[in-house]
């Protein structure tokens, strides 16, 4: 590999360890009783934010209380990233081009399967709904936003990517920028070796 | 026909003609305040909704013993803080907690009459930190958190009676003050026990240095300086070239102690008394005064414990000004002055004489010269008199009627109210020249410039608060509306704005830019620092206990209900203490706690904080409590029962919540 592609590829895998340390997602909501928002956060081991409160509006339409134990995810999370850091340090180290595909299939596989959970999270979340709620509205779910806006009662959710989740998308975009370079020089060396037996 | 019924027909014709004649002709009654509007005032006082005003305008209660909150410019009530009066809505002065706030040494004063509200100062400046408000009847000063617009601190003042000129500041709060208005006989009850002919003998006055603590505001009393037995009306501290004095208006020099409209009017002169508090200070500091006997209350609000914590001293460090030369100086002031008030750059004192066709500005480095030069007339009671030509600046001549109270802005202007000519007059200060009057309606008192009488006017506004309002606002019965009148002092003539009624009787008020305050506001009390001794921080710890006759309950409130609400066991006999804890954690989320026959009031318990309320059962039965604050779509279901049974029954005392699993 050439020793940029290396240098980004070892930049990117020291990306993913302030992963641990950033929040990656953000759930922002909005009612006119809350000029100021409601917000959480979605760390690599924990939620925050405003949760008691989200907490104490949601108990009334019979939403499970949120905390960190809800999201089994959160015991392996942090292991994961440790572990696609490490290796990333590993391709960069190694420079080996073989490494970077599967770092980078590594990588994809990790967001998809995050990005699946989350979803899963939010659909149980907003569903499963405790059958003595004060408040019940036929055919109502309260499912947050994977991603963008959604109205849910008197609240409008946005669901976006934090500092981390933006991170996350920046190390991804550097290893395909990599990939994109290492494999063009791979077509150049493929070329340059098969040139003599095709021209006559 | 009768010639004389022909006569009286037609002259009762003609009456009414001439009646009808002149109701109907213009400009054949006087200017009436309905021309005073002019130009577009509505948009300078217009806050459009969902937004904020520029400025706190924090305004005595008077007899409604309370400190209101308004903004400027649109005049619109925000608060009406309790301080000296008890307040059932929000359980002030009933809760258990509370109660302490309002004893002194006569026991429990529910009331009292509150006159001059004094913000805290930073070099001179108010610093929205607190703000103070004396009570005049008992006489007190109260410290008001302008973090929670709560009353955090209340001192008794001993051997005072009548707390008028009070509670204005030293440039750092370093003090604030207290002076008799009524000077009375002190000492131990035989020395108290005198004729009151005998009031030249015998009555005393005093003024007393008052020191907040910087970190929690407790109030402690530093000093009292004794003084001759005379009235103290108003006072301010010096600034500037000044700081380190203060200044007292005095009225009854004539020691006068019946019809005292008369008999206290007779001198042309009375005084200002110049203390000099640094001075004062460093003899408290050596030791130089004695402790004489003066039982008073300093209390204080713990926020950690949400409870009153009551300190009581038996004596208070007393100055004899006849021990100490130096300490105190009388200046001849016109006729029973009433404002006694130095301008922003600390030179000027300006008395205002409420019987005087005219206003005195004395000079500072003048009481200097004349303290160093010793030109003195004579002593009132030991203390000397300084020659009046010899401290005086100069006299605004004929400025009106009845001068009362005088602000300043920053431009070298005072702004001075005139009682009985019901006016406002600005004057400049160096000049001693009137440059511009306008009408109040009706009969002003006090009047507030923002930052007016500190350092740094921030100016923009006069604000008059008027003692009469006659036809101004929607008529109420005999008892009408008190009211204020703000008045842009930007041009160069004043210019009415806007009326607003007032809670009570507006006496002082201060104002200052919301910035200052609005970054200092508590939004809730966080529940792990509540350290209330009857504390519950989650449901899983409520809990009844009972002690004797007592039966305690520990309770929670979160939307919407309370934790347990379901209690039995409870018999007539009993007193029942609900130690109510509001477990919500967010902003403007109170709960009200309220049952059925409580005969002292409700409770309203802030986010993270607790209070109790308590309860003497008066017949047997199941009472209803429930949550008196809409807190919640479900605030109606916030309820709950306590059953009351005889005394000899044998109910197990027992709380419980059920939930709808346990009932299927």
């Amino acid at each position: 590999m050439r020793p940029i592609s290396r240098v980004m590829i070892a930049l990117a895998a020291a990306a993913l360890f302030a992963l641990l340390y950033l929040p990656i997602w953000r759930i922002d909501l909005a009612a006119p009783q809350y000029p100021e928002g409601l917000y959480m956060q979605i760390w690599a081991d924990h939620f925050s934010g405003d949760t008691e409160k989200i907490n104490g509006l949601n108990h009334y339409i019979g939403m499970a209380h949120i905390k960190d134990e809800m999201f089994a995810e959160f015991d392996v999370l942090p292991k994961i990233i440790v572990v696609l850091a490490v290796l990333g340090l590993v391709a960069a180290a190694w420079g080996r081009r073989i490494l970077l595909v599967g770092g980078l299939v590594a990588l994809s596989a990790f967001g998809a399967w995050a990005l699946w959970r989350m979803w899963d999270w939010g659909y149980k979340y907003g569903h499963e709904l405790d059958p003595r709620a004060a408040i019940k509205v036929e055919g109502m779910a309260y499912q947050p936003p994977l991603i963008g806006h959604k109205q849910l009662l008197n609240f409008d959710a946005w669901s976006t990517p934090d500092i981390g989740g933006w991170i996350l998308f920046g190390v991804m975009a550097l290893l395909a920028g990599v990939y994109y370079l290492e494999v063009r020089d791979l077509r150049k060396k493929l070329k340059a070796k098969h040139v003599n037996p095709i021209v006559p | 026909m009768d010639r004389p019924l022909l006569y009286s027909g037609v002259s009762v014709a003609l009456a009414a003609g001439t009646f009808l004649l002149l109701n109907s002709l213009p400009g054949c009654k006087p200017n009436t305040t309905k021309s005073a509007v002019t130009g577009d005032a509505a948009s300078k006082v217009y806050v459009k909704p969902g937004t904020h005003d520029e400025f706190y305008n924090f305004v005595s209660g008077g007899f409604s013993g309370q400190l209101a909150v308004y903004g400027l410019p649109s005049g619109r009530l925000f608060r009406e803080v309790p301080v000296f009066s008890v307040d059932p809505e929000s359980g002030y002065g009933y809760s258990e907690e509370t109660k302490g706030m309002l004893t002194t040494s006569y026991g429990f004063i529910p009331w009292d009459d509150s006159h001059h509200p004094e913000l805290s100062q930073t070099n001179g400046v108010p610093d929205g930190k607190w703000c103070f408000i004396n009570g005049n009847n008992t006489p007190r000063i109260a410290l008001v958190d302008l973090g929670t617009f709560r009353t955090k601190s209340i001192i008794e003042i001993p051997n005072s009676a009548g707390n008028h000129s009070s509670p204005f500041t030293t440039g750092n709060s370093e003090y604030v003050v207290a002076g008799t208005r009524f000077s009375v006989p002190m000492g131990d009850d035989a020395s108290r026990d005198v004729p009151i002919k005998s009031y030249k003998e015998n009555f005393k006055g005093n003024v007393s240095f008052i020191h907040p603590d910087p970190g929690t505001g407790k109030m402690s009393i530093a000093f009292q300086i004794a003084t001759p037995g005379v009235n103290f009306d108003l006072s301010h501290a010096g600034k500037g070239p000044s700081e380190g004095w203060f200044f007292f208006s005095c009225y009854n020099t004539e020691q006068a102690y019946s019809l005292m409209e008369v008999n206290a009017s007779q001198r042309d002169k009375d005084f200002i008394m110049a203390v000099n508090w640094k001075l004062a200070e460093q003899l408290a500091k050596e030791g130089k005064g004695k402790r004489v006997p003066g039982r008073h209350y300093s209390n204080w609000w713990n926020e950690e414990t949400h409870s009153t914590e009551s300190t009581v001293y038996e004596d208070v460090l007393q100055l004899d000004p006849k021990d100490h030369p130096g300490l105190l100086y009388f200046m001849p002031c016109p006729k029973s002055p009433h404002g006694c008030d130095v301008d922003p750059t600390g030179k000027y004192i300006v008395g205002s004489g409420k019987l005087a066709a005219l206003i005195p500005v004395f000079s500072f480095e003048k009481i200097q010269k004349a303290i160093a030069a010793n030109e003195v007339e004579g002593d009132f009671a030991g203390i000397p008199v300084l020659k009046y030509e010899s401290v005086l600046h100069g006299e605004v001549k004929k400025p009106g009627l009845g001068p009362l109270h005088t602000e300043f802005d920053a431009n070298g202007n005072a702004y001075t109210s005139f009682f009985v000519s019901s006016e406002i007059v600005k004057w400049n200060v160096e000049k001693l020249e009137v440059v511009d009057r306008v009408p109040t309606y009706y009969s002003i008192g006090h009047l507030c410039v923002p930052g007016g009488d500190s350092k740094q006017p921030w100016g923009k506004y006069v604000i008059a608060y008027n003692k009469i309002t006659k036809d101004r606002y929607l008529p109420t019965g005999p008892e009408l509306t008190q009211s204020a009148q703000l008045y842009s002092i930007e041009g160069d003539k004043m210019e009415l704005l806007l009326d607003f009624p007032t809670t009570g009787e507006p006496h002082y008020a201060q104002a200052i830019p919301a910035e200052l305050v609005k970054p200092r506001e508590v939004k809730f009390y966080k529940i792990e620092e509540n350290h209330h001794p009857f504390v519950a921080k989650g449901e899983k710890e409520t809990k009844v206990e009972r002690r004797g006759k007592e039966v305690h309950v520990w309770m929670t409130t979160i939307r919407s209900h309370f934790a347990p609400d379901n209690i039995e066991g409870v018999k007539l006999g009993d007193e029942v203490y609900f130690h109510v804890t509001n477990l919500e954690q967010d902003w403007d989320v109170p709960h009200g706690f309220a049952i059925k026959g409580a005969a002292n009031a409700e409770l309203l318990i802030m986010p993270g904080e607790t209070q109790t309320l308590k309860w003497i059962p008066t017949r047997v039965g199941v009472w209803p409590m429930y949550c008196t604050d809409f807190c919640s779509a479900l605030h109606q279901e916030m309820q709950g029962y306590v059953r009351v049974s005889p005394a000899s029954s044998n109910v197990p005392l027992e709380a419980y919540t059920v939930s709808v699993d346990a009932e299927m």
